[in-house]
């Protein structure tokens, strides 16, 4: 394990350092860097298959020279799980990266770019497998100051730098709030060592313990992205490159999944109130409808896919909640089912959402542009692509026989079994929260029905969609990589489950692997085997097998084999591109539909012809929807800000000799108060 | 949850679903044309017409636009294929399904909104924009049913204590240590009908004999398909529309149903069960007559009752037990 360990680490540190060194051409470095954080990868995932095997955690720990601070590494399952995650994507992440970095040649540094990729890498790596406060902490913030800067690679645009600085300032408020948590933590337990949050020396008191909880949710949920701290990933992820979109969604964002877990279920030891594992519901279904209704209204296709991350980590939080308030009351086992159900929903998120961001990548890669209003019809221009983002789109609507609908399936059941609960309150609200999950299902489907229909089906919309073309191996390898894992991870999640079982059996305390599979493992079965039970390897075969009945009558009764070919219908004129359904067309009616949380504002100014009223010469259509967290939450508190800062300008008036007597006062103020 | 059947006997139950629903589909969609024929004093096409439809469909050579992509001839497969699953996972006139282990009733959900979301895919690959215009509006009726779907049958499930369809409808059936509680059944039923003549295109909520491109849904949607293609799409939604009907027929009132199996019992079950669906489609054609359709802003508002009514279903329940 310790080589695997190495392996990893010095894969991802050589990575960080010898593309700096060698000043080579960018080609070299492009396969330089991207190769050794694909040997990483491959080592970050065999340590995290050994460490979910092993049957106990595997420690390191290196002292250093500043008081509070160790080197500590503890890989037990959770962090396992995780790193295999991370791990999984960071090695699709570094094959796509081979071919699409190529853009970039000549305008941004490659050694730079695939450096900090490793660095980033690295950085996930050891947040995951921390076993110390402090360290945790460094190598969060590294991580954060990673992607930063990796968000601003194409700085020379300026809405790259405000979405760099609005990421920064909000990452960094989330920091805070961490580190106000570990310091609750640390009233107890006089250290920052993990070991020393799990067992404090004196217990904490329940009003710490609150507000430890708070601190928490509010400074992993801005990294995890949930509403109303989501506001900076539709800024932060359209403008990083793919690749590492890819990662921010797909993984950065989990590290906050883990370090909920981690607080909530191991450093408090699962002993808290049911109305903590509400607030977390409350969140996520919240976080889950939102996200999904402000995706439906992006039409910059990796906006969307951003806001469909806000959308998922409530899933994830919804399994995650339930979890809480099961164990609150004692039941284990449902606790233990909601647990896994939030993971599983995490590993199967981190595979699909990469796959979709590599997908907008690659249409990026040919197109040159983000807009979907833009594309059309690049399912014939790009086969492959256009397959595997159909697979990526049909695994986040949740449709079976997918990952994503395993693990939806699984969050809806745990939900459900709230009937066992005492509490009449809860009976109520979890069904709630199933409702709001189901039509958060609904509104994915129809978003990316929306994403794939516009994008690849039907005529091009512009000069820029009809002149793509399928993009390079190693990005098509990257996408299939991850296609073929959301498809297995759907299909065999009798291998997967039990797997799950052992992180929550390590959290929970109560293994329920035996109670989840029925019929040798061909079925899963929740906890109780009469309420409910799925198949999805048998539904993927009758699937299969009905549509081979449909072929079949077509052969039994049809006449002739081919098909002709006609143009379509356009009213008598011939059918051009500004004919089709656009983006915003298609999703008008659920605009109008839900127009108390769009507010949406409509202008039409229309320019009619002199002789005629009837006759426009010009219209002019513009429609916004209204931000409402930035306007009632953000703008509130930037203007405070603002304003407090030229209140205080007062004090700065540039002049040395105020600063040197600022400094003059401010000693003797000190030295006054010592004495 | 799981049955003991022999694996022959298992996959014969299954085939033998599988050719009940096939077969007697395009019978329940000729009946309710006969229905409505019959209230607008016309004497309207014989109840088999739909069969001699789809064959005529079949012999004839689809014609495909240049604009479309392989998901436009895909689709039909696709549609069909899921709808047939999401059947499979319905009793039909047998209540113990050897394939009950396969899924529950959100599996059901979720694999019609597989082919949901194909045939929504398909409305914009020709380029039309009246299949735009299915398939937008397509997607808002989908968006705003399937909640109320899933708190209908929850709120049943819970006094089944089962989500899987066949152990809900078997233990009713036999009223096996299951509540039958009026008031929240009444109000499931209620809002699981709105939800099927939604889902299944019907009046209110969608016209499936419209011939106005602009009032369209469902037929605006698979307006470009002809030929074989066409013929699996209609016998597709044709299918929908009759496990839609078996789920409120052997949900609510189960009896009849063959619940061990045994040939005198399967004729019975499936005799009981034409009747059940017979009185059924009658019921959609007359109100098919007697409504509306709803202009499509108003939809949102039926179905917002519907969820608000399984809603209250569930209230019901647990205030009523306690």
């Amino acid at each position: 394990m310790a080589i695997l360990l190495l392996l990893t680490l010095v894969g991802y540190a050589a990575g960080l350092v010898l593309p700096l060194c060698v000043p080579a051409r960018p080609r070299v470095q492009n396969i330089l860097a991207h190769g050794l954080a694909g040997v990483a990868g491959v080592g970050g995932m065999c340590l995290g298959i050994t460490g979910l095997l092993a049957a106990e955690p595997f420690t390191m720990s290196v002292p250093s020279t500043l008081p509070l601070l160790t080197f500590a590494i503890r890989l037990d399952l959770l962090a396992s799980f995780f790193l295999l995650t991370i791990s999984l994507v960071g090695l699709a992440a570094s094959v796509f990266a081979l071919g699409y970095v190529t853009e970039y040649y000549g305008r941004v540094s490659i050694s730079l770019i695939g450096s900090l990729f490793n660095g980033f890498l690295l950085s996930m790596t050891l947040v995951v497998i921390a076993d110390n406060g402090f360290f945790f902490l460094v190598v969060w913030e590294v991580m954060s100051l990673f992607s930063y800067f990796l968000v601003v690679t194409e700085h020379e645009k300026s809405d790259v730098r405000y979405a760099g600085l609005f990421y920064l300032i909000m990452t960094h408020v989330g920091t805070a709030f961490i580190l106000l948590t570990f310091l609750l933590l640390f009233q107890g337990s006089g250290s920052f060592s993990f070991d020393a949050f799990r067992q404090p020396g004196q217990p904490l008191p329940d009003g710490i313990r609150s507000m430890a909880f708070l601190t928490a949710l509010i400074g992993f949920g801005t990294k995890a992205g949930i509403v109303p701290l989501h506001v900076w990933l539709p800024y932060a992820h359209p403008a990083a490159p793919s690749h590492i979109s890819a990662l921010m969604s797909g993984v950065m964002i989990k590290t906050a999944i883990y370090a909920l877990i981690r607080v909530y279920f191991d450093f408090f030891g699962g002993h808290f109130p049911w109305w903590w594992g509400f607030v977390v519901l409350a969140v996520g279904a919240v976080s889950a409808l939102l996200g999904v209704m402000y995706a439906l209204m992006e039409h910059d296709l990796k906006s969307l896919l951003a806001y469909h991350s806000v959308e998922n980590i409530g899933i994830i939080l919804l399994g995650v909640g339930a979890g809480m308030i099961f164990h609150s009351y004692g039941l284990e086992e449902l606790a233990a089912l909601a647990l896994i159900a939030g993971l599983y929903h995490t590993l199967n998120h981190a595979v699909f959402k990469a796959l979709l961001f590599f997908g907008a990548g690659s249409l990026l890669y040919a197109t040159h542009t983000r807009n979907m209003e833009e594309y059309g019809g690049l399912l014939r221009r790009m086969p492959w692509t256009g397959a595997f983002f159909l697979i990526g789109a049909v695994s986040i609507a949740a449709l079976p026989p997918t990952n994503g609908f395993v693990s939806e399936w699984l969050v809806f059941q745990s939900l459900f079994l709230s009937y066992e609960m005492p509490s009449l309150l809860m009976k109520l609200m979890l069904p709630i929260a199933a409702a709001m999950l189901a039509l958060t299902g609904v509104l994915a489907l129809t978003c990316f029905a929306k994403a794939f229909g516009i994008s690849f089906l039907a005529l091009p919309r512009s000069s820029h969609a009809r002149h793509a073309e399928e993009v390079p191996w190693p990005m098509r390898i990257g996408m299939g990589f991850l296609a073929a894992s959301c498809i297995a991870l759907g299909l065999a999640p009798m291998l997967v489950v039990p797997i799950m079982d052992r992180v929550t059996a390590s959290m929970i305390g109560t293994s329920i692997a035996g109670k989840m599979l029925a019929l040798g493992g061909w079925a899963l079965a929740p906890v109780n085997v009469e309420f409910s039970s799925l198949s999805s390897p048998a539904l993927g075969l009758i699937l299969a097998a009905m549509a081979a009945l449909g072929l079949a009558l077509v052969a039994l009764y049809g006449g002739t084999r081919g098909y002709r070919y006609g143009k379509t219908w356009g009213c008598g004129i011939p059918l051009t591109p500004r004919m089709e359904y656009t983006a915003t067309g298609f999703v008008q009616p659920i605009k109008r539909v839900f127009s108390t949380i769009y507010q949406p504002t409509v202008k039409l100014e229309t320019e009619f012809l002199e002789e005629s009223r009837y006759f426009a010469k010009r219209r002019r259509f513009e429609f916004h929807i209204e931000p409402m967290f930035q306007k009632h939450l953000y703008d509130p508190v930037i203007t405070f800000m603002s304003g407090l800062a030229d209140r205080l300008r007062i004090v700065q008036t540039g002049s040395l000799h105020l600063y040197l007597a600022y400094m003059f006062v401010t000693l003797v103020v000190l030295l006054l108060v010592a004495l | 949850m799981i049955t003991d059947h022999s694996i022959v006997q298992a996959i014969a139950l299954t085939l033998a679903q599988a050719v009940v629903l096939i077969a007697l589909a395009p019978a329940i969609v000729g009946l309710i044309r006969k229905v409505k024929a019959r209230f607008q004093c016309r004497r309207g096409p014989g109840m088999f017409q739909p069969y001699a439809d789809l064959r005529k469909l079949f012999g004839k050579q689809p014609v495909v636009s240049t604009t479309t992509s392989w998901i436009f001839t895909a689709t039909p497969y696709i549609v069909f294929s899921s709808t047939m699953t999401a059947g499979l996972l319905v009793p039909v006139f047998a209540s113990q399904m050897p394939l009950n282990f396969a899924g529950n009733i959100i599996a059901f959900v979720y694999l019609l909104a597989l082919g949901t979301f194909f045939l929504i895919l398909a409305g914009l690959d020709a380029g039309s924009p009246f299949g735009g215009m299915g398939s937008s509006r397509e997607s808002i009726v989908a968006s705003l049913t399937e909640p109320a779907m899933i708190m209908a049958i929850f709120a049943i499930a819970l006094a089944a204590g089962s989500t899987n369809l066949s152990t809900i409808v078997h233990k009713t059936a036999l009223l096996e240590g299951i509540v039958i509680d009026p008031s929240s059944h009444v109000m499931a039923l209620a809002a699981l009908f709105i939800v099927a003549l939604a889902e299944t295109g019907r009046v209110p909520v969608d016209n499936p004999a419209t011939h106005l491109e602009l009032t369209m849904i469902h037929e605006a949607m698979v307006l470009e398909y002809s030929g074989r293609y066409l013929a699996l799409v209609e016998w597709a939604s044709g299918i929908k529309l009759l496990v839609f009907l078996t789920l409120i027929a052997n949900v609510f009132v189960p009896w009849g149903i063959a619940t061990s199996v045994t040939p005198a019992a399967l004729s019975i079950g499936l005799a009981v069960y034409v009747v059940k669906i017979a009185v059924l489609a009658v019921l959609i054609g007359t109100i098919e007559c007697m409504f509306a359709k709803l202009r499509l802003f108003r939809v949102t508002d039926l179905l917002g009752v519907a969820f608000i009514l399984a809603l209250l279903g569930l209230l019901f329940f647990y205030i009523l037990r306690g």
